[in-house]
């Protein structure tokens, strides 16, 4: 049948092609409790989680333009970071071990997401001191922007970043998905006002 | 100029009408490995191309310079233009037509496109603009001229 030699000869192309390092950016979609995960790889590590709210032909596109326009779909590629996903959603994971790749933020926004990076599992902390560990304690505002600028969320934890006084504040993916991670991470207890 | 798409999207687009052009062209068994290096070659090129306006156009030249270099290391003669009653056998050796292949191979990606497509494939014309991405017109158009231009380099 033409399509079942389409889809080896395409497999096969593809194989070939991360062989010849021509596979500039890797991408799979993953299932999670909250829906589909887009995850995007380079050589160098995850570059990309596009939350089950987002586009993900729009990031598609914003990778082809942003890092390289070699983007084909290869799950096996993201073994790993759907392994480890999956355990994190499992509750048995609470460090991810994945390479990242940091290309998509830089300036004060990585500094803050590098920071982000370091908030051990069922913590948290507030914008403020985000801010403040980044170098400029009144760039409260821009603390929030870097948060919400987040190129790798869930595996980058900025839901782990709160108001001072322990307002949620915003999430990518939305409140009640950053209300269900903290949950389920336990920081917050689940009943109303927690 | 517009930013390039995802190259998944190129391989979903153009990857069927590639390898229905290559079947054409050197057949079935020879089709895959024209495919691989037609899509490693544009993979490698993809990121400098400077104009996307003509994906189909641009995976075609390359797939026909692969055929083409799939017949030289072959070391078997050019499958020739024959009539389909002819091609109806696969196992039948192919006529040797040096001449008559590197007539075709000179032509224009589009007309080298719709003259293998209709004598290699059999294709009708509804198929081979299908294949090509455009109007059923314009494949005869193509498929016309081709062979014009066939006759007058092979008078």
């Amino acid at each position: 049948m033409k399509a079942a030699i389409d889809n080896s000869a395409v497999d096969r192309f593809k194989a070939r092609a991360a062989e010849e390092g021509l596979l500039d950016v890797a991408y799979a979609t993953t299932d999670s409790p909250f829906g589909p995960l887009l995850l995007a790889k380079t050589r160098r590590g995850l570059v990309r989680v596009g939350l089950p709210n987002q586009d993900a032909d729009l990031l598609l596109a914003d990778l082809a333009t942003r890092v390289s326009p070699r983007v084909l779909e290869a799950p096996a590629e993201l073994d790993e970071a759907r392994h480890e996903l999956d355990l994190y959603f499992e509750g048995k994971l609470d460090r991810f071990g994945l390479p990242l790749d940091w290309q998509l933020s830089g300036g004060f926004r990585q500094r803050v997401l590098r920071h982000i990076n370091r908030i051990p599992y069922g913590q948290t902390r507030s914008y403020t001191e985000m801010a403040r560990k980044a170098g400029n304690e009144r760039a409260v505002r821009a603390a929030g922007t870097a948060c919400g600028s987040n190129p790798i969320p869930l595996v980058v934890p900025c839901h782990r970043v709160l108001r001072t006084g322990g307002a949620l504040g915003g999430y990518g993916g939305g409140l009640p998905m950053k209300q269900a991670l903290l949950e389920m991470e336990g920081v917050l207890d689940g009943s109303p006002g927690s | 100029m517009t930013a390039l798409p995802p190259f998944q999207t190129v391989l979903d687009e153009h990857s069927p009408a590639v390898m229905a052009v290559l079947r054409g062209a050197v057949g079935r068994d020879g089709a895959e490995d024209c495919f691989q290096e037609t899509f490693l070659a544009a993979l490698r090129a993809y990121p400098k191309l400077g104009d996307a306006s003509n994906l189909r156009g641009w995976l075609l030249t390359i797939a026909h310079r692969k055929a083409i270099d799939h017949h030289r290391a072959d070391g078997r003669k050019p499958v020739p233009i024959a009539e389909p009653a002819e091609l109806a056998a696969p196992d039948a050796a192919p006529a040797p037509d040096e001449g008559l292949w590197a007539a075709v191979g000179a032509l224009p990606p589009k007309q080298r496109a719709a003259v293998a497509l209709r004598y290699g494939s059999d294709l009708p014309h509804s198929e081979i603009a299908a294949a090509l991405g455009c109007s059923p017109e314009a494949a005869r158009r193509s498929l016309h001229e081709g062979l014009k231009r066939l006759r007058k380099e092979l008078a």
